[in-house]
This record gives C-alpha cells, sequence and structure tokens, in this order.
C-alpha cells in the first residue's frame, strides 16, 4: 500500500523552519542555486510531537475512526503529492511532504521520488526564478492520515518548458502519479506535459479549486500568524495595522484573486458560488504598464519603485480643479480625478520620475479594481470580502490602498479581507482533488 | 465638427489671423441677448438666444358682407388676399469652435452687439475659470459661473426632449452606423456617463433631480496621459488615430494566450481579454506604438462599460448615455464603449450617444440664464438648414468631411408657435415612429430619394422665383437657396446620419427650412389662392350630383372624390409636370387617372359594411393639399360624415408647407364654403365641425409632435376616427402607425419607384381601413 511512502530519517525534514526570519526580502528574485539550509533540522521533530499529532492519535484509538483511517489509507494517493496551478504569469506549486515516513517506507521509496523530494524541500530556490515562500509553508500538516509540510513553490509560467524538462530528467513519470493542475496552462500546456515529460495531467475547475483552497488553509491554520487578516483603521494611516480575522462562518463572501487578470466570485457556501465578473486590468496590467512605462522587468523590481514614488505628481486630483474638495457631490480633494491626467500636459510629463509612474500605477490599477468590487459586493449584496492573488504579494501598499478604498467609499460598510497565502489557494485546492482522483 | 485638439496648443496661443465669415457663424448677433459660454479644454461653446425676422404669408379674407347672400363670387376676383408680413420668432444659436479663436470671436461678438440689456454671461466649463477676465474685458459682460455637472444635465434634458432622433445606438459594422431613437415621452429617468478626464455617472430622476452617483479615475485624462507616455503622441485625437490601426492582441494577453483557446466552463472566448499589457510584462520586446495605443483603447473602453453596467444594474436603469470629450463624435470610441456594455449586459442595455452632446453644457448654462422666457414652456425645433449635423470626424471614415467641416460648427433650434405633444389615440407611444422607410439603412431608398430631390431642385427654385415676382432680388436668394439645398443634399449623400435618420419627411423638411432662410415663407402661396378659387366654383355641382347618387353609389364616389383630390400634389413631380403643362387638367381628368378598383390596399368593401352600422361619434381628419383636394375631395367626405352625425375636427397645417392647405387658408375656404351649403354652415355654427392646426409646417405628419390644442380637442370629444390623407401622411409617414382606434389611411401614389416598391404603378390607390384589435380603443 504505502510502496511510494517515505522512510523517515531525520534528515529528510531539512526544510527550514525558519518562519519567523523569513521576510519579503528573503522572496526577492535568487541570483542562483541557493545554498540548501539544514540549520533548522529537529526542529521539525519538536513540531511533530504537538497539536494535530495528538488530536490524530486520539482520533486513531477510536473504532470508527479507525476504520475511517484504513479506508482512508485504501483510497490514499501514492506519494508524491503535487497540486498545480498554471496562470498566466506565474505557476503555483503545492508540495506535501510527509514527515511520519518510517523506515520501512524509506527503505521502499523509489529513487525518483526521493531526489524530488530531496530537491524540493533542500533549496528555496529553483534556477534563476523558482522561489520556495518559505515563510508560508504549513508544517505539521496531516493530510489524508499523513503528517508531513505543505510548501509552496512558485516559478515564472514562461520557465515551464524547463520545469517539464526537469520532471523527464527526474523521470517522473515513472512515479505513476497524477498531477492535479488547475489554471489556464493545465489546458494551455496539457500537450506539453504529455509529450515533453510522458504526465498525464487531471485539469480541475480553477475557481473551484480557489475557493477550496481558501476553505482548506483557513480550516488547517492553526498556530502561527493568522491565516486571515485585515487592517484596522485603514483610513487612518498612521493607526493602521493588521488584525486577525476569524472567518470561521465565511459566508456570504466575495472572494477577489488578482491575479494577471481579475476575477471577482460570490461564495454562498462551499459548492455555491458565482463569478460575478472579471477585470482585464490586473497584476498583469500593473506590471504590464510599469515595464513599458519605466523599464522596469521584474514584480518586485516594480513594487520597489512605486513604494519610493509619488503618485500625486502623476494623477490629476480632484482639487487640482476645483481647488478642493467638490462638495456638491462630496468628493474630497485629495481624491483622484484622472489617473495619469497630469501625463496630458508636456511639462509635467518630463517632471516625473519612473518612481511616480510606477507608483501611479499602481494606484490606478488597485482602485480601479476596489472601485468594481464595491460595486459587486454592493449588487450582490456582500459585505466581506477576501482579496487574494500573487499581486498582493509583498504588496502591502496595495492592500491598504484596496482597505482604504472600500472602507471610505462604502462608509465602513465592507470589509476587506486578506489571506496569507495569497496566490496559492488554486494549488492548493488542486491537490486536494489528489485524493478524489484515483 | 472640429476636434478637440492639444490643449497646449489651443489655449495658449491665441490665433488671431483668421477671418471669420462674418455672417454666416454667429448669425443675428443684432437681435442677440442672454449669452452662455461653456469654454472646456479644446472646445469652446457659445450660445445665445436671438429674435428672427420672418417673412411669413399671412391670408386675409376680404370683405365679403356687401355682398351677403351672394353664393357665386364675382368672376376674376380672388377668394381672398395674400400678404408677406414679417413676424417674429425665437431662435438658439449654439456655436462651436476651437479655443484657439476665442480671442477672435469675442471681437467679432463685441463689434456686432447691438442689445444692450445683456449684462451677464453665464459660463461653464474648465476652461471658464481662466477665460474669465479676457471675456469680461472684451464683451464688458459679467462672467457668471454656473456648476458644469448642472448645466451639462440641463442640456441632455433639454435635447432629449426637443430634438427627434437626438440619441443613437452607434453599430459599426452595420449598413447604417447610426441606429437612432425615437423621442420618448418620458426621458426620465436615464444614467449619464460623461468621460471627460475623468469619468462621472449620474443619475437623472427627473428635471430637476439628479445626483452623481459614482464614477472613476480612469477616463479620457488616462488614455490621453498614459498614451502620450507610451506612445511620444501628444494629441487626443492623434492618440485614437494610432489606436485605429493597432492590433491590441500583441499586448494584451487574451483567455487563449493563458488557456490556449476558450475557457468553456465560464463561458469566456478566447479573444477575450484576460490581462491588459499582459503581454508587456518584459523587458526585452519592442512594442509598437498602435498596438500600444489600441491596447489602452480597449482597456480603458471595457473598464469604464463595466463600470457603468454595474451602477446601471445597482440603479436598475437601462437607458445609459454616454458623453464628454472622450466620446464625441469619435467613432472608435463609440464602438469600443458600445462593444464593451454588450459584452458585460450580455445586450441587456444598449449604450446610447448624442448628436448634440457636445453641446450639452453650453445649451445648459444658457437655459439656466433664460429662465424667464420659459424656454422649457415651450417645444423647440432643429432648423437643418441653420445647423451642421453630425460630422464623423474619423479621416478613415470620411476624410473630404473632416477638412471641408473646418472648424466652426453650428446648431440652431426654433422656438415653435406652439406646444408640441403625442397624439393621444396612438397605441403605444414609446414605440410609434412616424417614418415608413428609413433612407439610412435603405441605401437603395437612400439613393433614389436624393436623385430625385435634386432633380426637383430647379423646379423648386424656378417656383419661389415665381412666387416673388415683384422682388428684383428674388432670383439672387433663390440661387443661394439652391445652393444650400444641394450642399446639403450632398452632405447626406456622404453622411445619411447627419440630422438623425434620414427620411422623405426630413428631405422635406429640410427643403423648407432651407426656402424659409431665404425667404421663401410660401412659393405656392398664388397656386394655392388660385385653385381654392377654382374648386370652389365646382362646390356646389360637385355636391349636387353626389346627392344624386344612392347611397351605395355615394360612398364609393365620396372616397373617389377624396383620392382624385388627392392627384392634385405639387410635391409630386409626375403631377406637377401635368399641372404645368395643361392647366385645363381637372377634377374629371384627375379621376381617370385613378387605378380601377381592386385598389393596391383596398379595404374599401370593410369600410362600407362599418358606414352600414352606428355613426362614429367623432373624426379627426388631417387634411392634405388646397384646391380640389380640400374642396371637391374632403369637403364633400366631410359633409356625409357630419350628414351621419358624425362630429368632425379638420387638422391642417400650421404654417405653409407646399401646396398643402394652411389653417389660416382653410379657415378661409371653410367660411367660403359655410356661406354656400347650409349643412357645413351649421356644423360649424354648432361646432360639429371645427378646425385645429397640426403643429406643424411639413407634408409629413410626426403624430408625436402635434399641437398641445389638438390632442385635447381629440381627448374631450371622444375621437373614435382618424382619417389620414395624401402620400406624405399616410405613406410616407404613419403607413405602419397603430392607433387605439379605427383610421382610415387614403392616398394615390403619385410616384411611379414607390409605386413599383410597394407592388404597383403609378396612380395606384392605397385605402387602408384599420380596427385596432382591441375593440373601441381607449381615450
Amino acid at each position: 500500500m504505502e510502496l511510494n511512502g517515505y522512510h523517515c530519517a531525520g534528515e529528510g525534514c531539512a526544510e527550514a523552519e525558519d518562519e519567523d526570519t523569513a521576510g519579503p526580502e528573503l522572496l526577492l528574485p535568487a541570483g542562483g542555486e541557493p545554498p540548501c539550509s539544514s540549520a533548522a533540522a529537529g526542529s521539525g521533530e519538536k513540531a511533530m510531537a504537538d497539536g494535530p499529532a495528538h488530536r490524530e492519535r486520539r482520533i486513531s484509538n477510536s473504532t470508527p475512526a479507525r476504520q475511517r483511517l484504513d479506508s482512508l489509507k485504501k483510497s490514499r494517493p501514492p506519494f508524491p503529492w503535487f497540486g498545480m496551478d498554471i496562470g498566466g504569469t506565474l505557476v503555483k506549486l503545492v508540495y506535501f511532504e510527509p514527515k511520519d515516513i518510517t523506515a520501512e517506507e524509506e527503505q521502499e521509496e523509489v529513487e525518483s521520488l526521493k531526489s524530488i523530494r530531496h530537491y524540493l524541500t533542500s533549496h528555496t530556490a529553483y534556477g534563476k526564478t523558482g522561489i520556495r515562500d518559505v515563510h508560508l509553508e504549513l508544517p505539521d500538516l496531516i493530510l489524508w492520515g499523513r503528517k508531513g509540510s505543505l510548501h509552496f513553490i512558485r516559478f515564472p509560467t514562461q520557465e515551464l518548458p524547463a520545469f517539464l524538462q526537469m520532471g523527464r530528467d527526474k523521470h517522473f513519470s515513472s512515479l505513476h502519479t497524477t498531477l492535479c493542475a488547475t489554471g489556464g496552462g493545465a489546458y494551455k500546456f496539457e500537450a506539453d506535459f504529455r509529450t515533453m515529460a510522458d504526465l498525464q495531467l487531471l485539469k480541475l475547475d480553477e475557481l473551484d479549486c480557489l475557493i477550496k483552497g481558501v476553505l482548506y488553509i483557513d480550516s488547517v491554520v492553526a498556530r502561527g500568524p493568522p491565516e486571515c487578516y485585515y487592517y484596522e483603521n485603514p483610513t487612518h494611516p498612521e493607526n493602521c495595522q493588521q488584525k486577525a480575522y476569524n472567518l470561521e462562518n465565511p459566508y456570504p463572501l466575495l472572494l477577489v484573486n488578482i491575479g494577471s487578470g481579475v476575477s471577482i466570485l460570490a461564495v454562498y457556501s462551499k459548492d455555491n458560488y458565482k463569478r460575478v465578473t472579471g477585470t482585464s486590468l490586473g497584476g498583469g496590467t500593473f506590471l504590464g504598464l510599469c515595464c513599458l512605462l519605466t523599464g522596469c522587468s521584474t514584480f518586485e523590481e516594480a513594487l520597489e519603485m512605486a513604494s519610493r514614488g509619488e503618485s500625486t505628481r502623476v494623477d490629476k486630483l480632484v482639487r487640482d480643479i476645483y481647488g478642493g474638495d467638490y462638495e456638491r457631490f462630496g468628493l474630497p480633494g485629495w481624491a483622484v480625478a484622472s489617473s495619469f491626467g497630469n501625463m496630458m500636459c508636456k511639462e509635467k510629463r518630463d517632471s516625473v520620475s519612473k518612481e511616480d509612474l510606477a507608483r501611479a500605477t499602481l494606484v490606478t490599477i488597485t482602485n480601479n479594481i476596489g472601485s468594481i468590487t464595491r460595486m459587486c459586493a454592493l449588487n450582490e449584496n456582500i459585505e466581506r470580502v477576501v482579496f487574494v492573488g500573487n499581486f498582493l504579494r509583498v504588496n502591502t501598499l496595495s492592500m491598504k490602498l484596496l482597505a482604504y478604498a472600500l472602507d471610505y467609499w462604502s462608509k465602513g460598510q465592507l470589509k476587506a479581507l486578506f489571506l496569507r497565502h495569497e496566490g496559492y489557494f488554486g494549488a492548493v485546492g488542486a491537490l486536494l482533488e489528489l485524493l478524489n482522483s484515483s | 465638427m472640429a476636434t478637440p485638439g492639444g490643449t497646449n496648443r489651443a489655449s495658449h496661443s491665441l490665433d488671431k489671423s483668421i477671418t471669420l465669415p462674418p455672417d454666416e457663424i454667429f448669425r443675428n448677433l443684432e437681435n442677440a441677448k442672454r449669452f452662455a459660454i461653456d469654454i472646456g479644454g479644446s472646445l469652446t461653446k457659445l450660445a445665445y438666444y436671438s429674435t428672427v425676422q420672418h417673412k411669413v404669408a399671412k391670408v386675409r379674407s376680404f370683405d365679403h358682407t356687401a355682398k351677403a347672400g351672394v353664393q357665386q363670387e364675382a368672376d376674376g376676383e380672388p377668394l381672398y388676399e395674400i400678404s408677406v408680413q414679417e413676424e417674429i420668432t425665437a431662435r438658439l444659436h449654439f456655436i462651436k469652435f476651437e479655443n484657439t479663436y476665442i480671442e477672435t470671436c469675442l471681437d467679432f461678438i463685441k463689434d456686432h452687439l447691438v442689445n444692450t440689456e445683456t449684462k451677464v454671461i453665464k459660463a461653464t466649463g474648465g476652461g471658464a475659470y481662466k477665460f474669465k477676465d479676457l471675456i469680461e474685458k472684451k464683451l464688458k459682460l459679467k462672467v457668471d459661473k454656473e456648476d458644469e455637472m448642472s448645466c451639462l444635465i440641463k442640456g441632455c434634458n433639454f435635447v432629449l426632449k426637443n430634438i427627434p432622433h437626438e440619441a443613437f445606438v452607434y453599430a459599426k459594422h452595420a449598413d447604417s452606423e447610426f441606429r437612432f431613437q425615437n423621442t420618448r415621452p418620458d426621458i426620465f429617468p436615464y444614467l449619464l456617463v460623461n468621460i471627460g478626464s475623468g469619468v462621472s455617472i449620474v443619475k437623472v430622476e427627473s428635471e430637476d433631480k439628479f445626483e452623481r452617483i459614482g464614477g472613476s479615475s480612469i477616463g479620457g485624462g488616462t488614455f490621453w496621459g498614459l498614451g502620450a507616455l507610451l506612445t511620444k503622441t501628444k494629441r487626443f485625437d492623434e492618440l485614437l488615430q494610432l489606436a485605429s490601426k493597432g492590433q491590441h492582441t500583441n499586448v494584451d494577453m487574451l483567455v487563449k494566450d493563458i488557456y490556449g483557446g476558450a475557457y468553456g466552463s465560464l463561458g469566456l472566448t478566447g479573444d477575450l481579454i484576460a490581462s491588459s499589457f499582459g503581454k508587456s510584462a518584459t523587458a526585452d520586446k519592442e512594442f509598437s506604438q498602435e498596438d500600444m495605443a489600441k491596447s489602452l483603447l480597449h482597456m480603458i473602453s471595457n473598464d469604464i462599460g463595466q463600470l457603468a453596467c454595474l451602477y446601471a444594474r445597482l440603479h436598475n436603469l437601462n437607458r445609459v448615455y454616454f458623453g464628454g470629450f472622450f466620446i464625441r463624435g469619435h467613432p472608435v470610441t463609440m464602438h469600443t464603449i458600445t462593444y464593451s456594455i454588450n459584452f458585460f449586459t450580455k445586450g441587456e442595455v444598449q449604450a446610447l450617444f448624442l448628436r448634440h452632446e457636445g453641446y450639452l453644457g453650453a445649451i445648459g448654462a444658457f437655459l439656466k440664464g433664460a429662465e424667464e422666457d420659459n424656454p422649457n414652456q415651450y417645444s423647440w425645433g432643429e432648423n437643418y438648414a441653420g445647423s451642421s449635423g453630425l460630422m464623423s470626424v474619423s479621416p478613415d471614415l470620411n476624410p473630404m468631411q473632416r477638412a471641408r467641416s473646418g472648424t466652426f460648427d453650428m446648431l440652431e433650434m426654433d422656438r415653435l408657435e406652439r406646444q408640441l405633444v403625442n397624439l393621444p389615440l396612438l397605441q403605444d407611444p414609446s414605440s410609434y415612429i412616424p417614418d415608413t422607410v428609413d433612407l439610412t439603412e435603405d441605401a437603395l431608398a437612400r439613393e433614389y430619394w436624393l436623385y430625385c430631390f435634386e432633380e426637383a431642385l430647379d423646379g423648386v427654385v424656378k417656383r419661389a422665383v415665381a412666387s416673388q415676382k415683384d422682388q428684383p432680388e428674388a432670383a439672387e436668394r433663390a440661387e443661394k437657396f439652391r445652393q444650400k439645398y444641394r450642399h446639403k443634399l450632398q452632405t447626406l449623400r456622404h453622411q445619411p446620419f447627419a440630422y438623425g435618420s434620414l427620411t422623405v419627411r426630413s428631405l422635406l423638411d429640410t427643403r423648407e427650412h432651407c426656402l424659409n432662410e431665404f425667404n421663401f415663407p410660401d412659393p405656392y402661396s398664388k397656386i394655392k389662392q388660385r385653385e381654392n378659387d377654382m374648386a370652389l366654383k365646382y362646390y356646389q355641382k360637385v355636391v349636387r350630383s353626389l346627392e344624386e347618387l344612392s347611397w351605395e353609389q355615394r360612398q364609393f364616389a365620396l372616397v373617389r372624390g377624396i383620392l382624385a383630390g388627392n392627384v392634385f400634389d405639387w410635391g409630386a413631380k409626375a403631377v406637377s409636370d401635368v399641372l404645368e403643362s395643361d392647366p385645363e387638367f381637372g377634377f374629371e381628368q384627375a379621376k381617370q387617372q385613378l387605378q380601377e378598383r381592386p385598389w393596391l390596399v383596398d379595404a374599401y368593401n370593410q369600410w362600407v359594411e362599418r358606414l352600414k352600422g352606428p355613426p362614429h361619434k367623432c373624426a379627426l381628419f388631417f387634411v392634405d393639399n388646397s384646391g380640389m383636394d380640400i374642396i371637391l375631395g374632403v369637403f364633400p367626405f366631410v359633409r356625409e360624415l357630419l350628414l351621419r352625425g358624425t362630429e368632425v375636427v379638420l387638422a391642417s397645417n400650421s404654417g405653409p408647407a407646399l401646396n398643402d392647405v394652411t389653417n389660416s387658408e382653410l379657415q378661409i375656404v371653410t367660411e367660403r364654403i359655410a356661406a354656400m351649403d347650409p349643412v357645413i354652415q351649421t356644423a360649424v355654427k354648432e361646432e360639429r365641425l371645427i378646425l385645429v392646426q397640426s403643429g406643424s409646417s411639413s407634408p409629413c405628419l410626426d403624430l408625436s409632435r402635434l399641437d398641445k390644442v389638438l390632442a385635447t380637442v381629440v381627448r374631450e370629444r371622444g375621437t373614435d376616427l382618424v382619417i389620414i390623407e395624401g402620400m406624405g401622411r399616410a405613406i410616407h409617414t404613419n403607413y405602419y402607425a397603430m392607433l387605439s382606434c379605427e383610421s382610415l389611411k387614403l392616398a394615390v401614389i403619385k410616384n411611379s419607384w414607390l409605386a413599383e416598391r410597394l407592388g404597383g404603378k403609378i396612380f395606384s390607390v392605397v385605402f387602408k381601413y384599420e380596427v385596432p384589435s382591441k375593440a373601441q380603443g381607449l381615450h
């Protein structure tokens, strides 16, 4: 039954438990193969002893639970456990690393499986552009009766051929595992997976996966930083701070997924949701325009520039037109009247910096998403809005802006919520489908 | 139509070198008062009110009291006298020009302004502040600033109410790009999406109640500003041109770029944009300026369309008008916005545009300053002679027009003497379309009628000159008329949408407006006078011969009489040729021309059956031509109705058009007939026969714009039969009009092309008798 399982021997748990130190700065593009970290070895063992593990043990003693576990064992898919979300810009990969591998399992573990596990867990960067978001790792997770860590990895979609090449080199196909994939790329690259790596994809609906992923992650994160949070006092920048939010009873909620483009879903229950609308002005637009306007080439670069710029030099504000507030219509002077409106004028075009342009692009795209979201929330009569997607990754600027915009324009009616695993829910949802695949 | 150009050029260097064609643009300045100005980013719109002295033909009955009892007029003495008098009417002038010309224009106005009562000028628009001092200095008028948005809304309400075919749907790939909307009896509520540098979304609920319900900072300024950064193209219209040549798929990430095809389960097609500029997220690729401009245009249009739809849905509104400089006459943006609205509402909401969108602010500012003249209490009509009409500014569409239209665009509106309302008997006023054929859509028919009107032009000019033999400069004026009308026809050939839907009616009305413009108020007055004289002589004979017939025979003879009378139509070339060459052509000859039964449309049997039943309560009769038609055709028929116990309301034109009988002529004719015929006399005395004005001066008939008095009479009298006579009123218009009571539409087709189209020959007869399915119409 556990032919493809692991035999754990300490060394397999080499992945970093360096969650506390892994700030965003670690996520900047890696220049090459970073050294593998083994400093935190052993901390995993300690973790294994608490919380969820105990619960599992208790469950195993009761008879019905025993049976459930047995049946789970039978239906449990063989390792490795992957979930993939192939988007327009990024491929998101989640990998469940079992940490309860018995010696027996370890011995039986085939070489290719071991090699993949080692490769993924002993690095935090892959090639020039692949990143493992170590700070997001969920350790001590019980999934289908196995205990382990959930890893979160991403790389640009344009690197997919290299990824497939690697899969081929590592004889991934010999593992006879099902690769659960969602996102547009699951369709677009299905043939490539087959021809280049001899892999059969199980294609899954993007929105299904997204919602399953959100609900799952929120339900399993029990300790560490809260999964769901919001900004308190969003309209007072000086007092504005993150606060945990309990998403236990989340319905109805508006789920706004900001990837290259934006999808807005109204979720009424676990299985009842609809796509309300979407917009093509998303993360891809921010980066695309920034590249054209500033010559930058990465999201991190664009964000960094934006953080140093001033959008009011680029945008025309209400006060630029009316000298102050436009009281008749309740428009405050600081509101943007025309995004990039100052750029109609040559002198002003000549006087702005690239940083200003990057900031204005960020503000324009973010505010627009906020505005469309607010209208959808009103039309659907929903007050809770959860923003996810990789546009928000290391993008506190946009999150605070969204929190502000929603709060201000709805007069406090709407709440903007954020999730720590912002971009990975589709991939998580895909992984969860693995159980149903066999 | 001028185009918004670069603000830099337009606002900073004032061009004084141009010389204005003085009377062509700022017309009637000597009688002008109540100025208003709307200064935008690149265009200035000036509005004023003027009084116009018009020559009008008046008819006046001679004093017949001396000859009381004498039934026959002395030979050669005409029935009534015609005099040409001056009449003063009110007109609104709106002129649009580039800001570059503002100083020159102000100078010109100052030099020609006579009226000294005017003390203030209402001003609105972003530039009003900037030019305040200049205006005050030049014109010695105090600038009184008005809120931009409320001017816009006021202007919008005004044009929607007063200009037929003001709003249109834009369909780039259709046979006619512009699909004009009928004036609705109730214009509220609606959504106005004004796309200037930013976007304002305004919900308008009534004349005085509107609210800015939302907006967006992504607007025309974003297109312009970002476009200038991305492409190094500085002018707004150049950016649009650039965009129209680009391929956005090189820059945008489409659904198929992510999915490899469509995203079927969500119904997202592969060509849909998933991420605007998604492909440009790279440092090592160059993108063409055209492609980036196109991508930007799509991004902004889609975004605005989406927000507009979200607001429309939230407020449950389905009429959404778009305006602002981003839209203003630009086919490119009208197309992208239309596309976006269709996409986001799945066709449930249509994007509507306005022909005079650029004038809304100026109109509104003007109206605010003119409240004491109560402009909203009157009905106004677009003067086709003095208005430039909608021009396509797309160079691809019409390079010639663009160059020709120059920098000045005008709109003139005449205050109508009467307030116009719907005929209460229309089955569904909101779906009523007066015109039978839309020449904007029917290219073949357009071709024919434009040719027809051009052919007829010589004759009209000749007739005009002949009508004013005593005035030596008439020939010169007539020549000017010819040039103006020919020019209009040429414009319409290229841009049939210039004044709304092109129809036979609009071609006829444009001709009347042009004739009036050059002081030919009534070229047919003398002909009408002569023909009325002539016909009156035969009236009694005709009545007597009818009385000799059996009831059945008489009913048929009466109908044939109307039809024969209707042959006398100077508007129809086939007839006017005969009438010019054969002065002896009479009532009997006309009867012989008529098609024998069965007619082309023949509901005569049903009509006679109906006549065997109870009499109608009251008949409303829209009459047509003077002379034989009204006197020997209509009056005997009316007489029979009166004898049956039916009251009759005769509706005739308020002003002259061709040889149609006008209300004032009809009054004299009726008096004369009453003097000969006791039946008519009694009916007039007892007010069982009354005359009303239609409110129109057109050879055609728009049942949605009729004199308010007529509507009241119709309602009060419980009218249950409407009779519409003649080609103009029953064929070119109203052929398909659905009424809530019985109706008769009768006409002789005096045009072989039209007859053929309807499946008949020249002088075919249409006799349409209709009973609404819901018996006994609603009153």
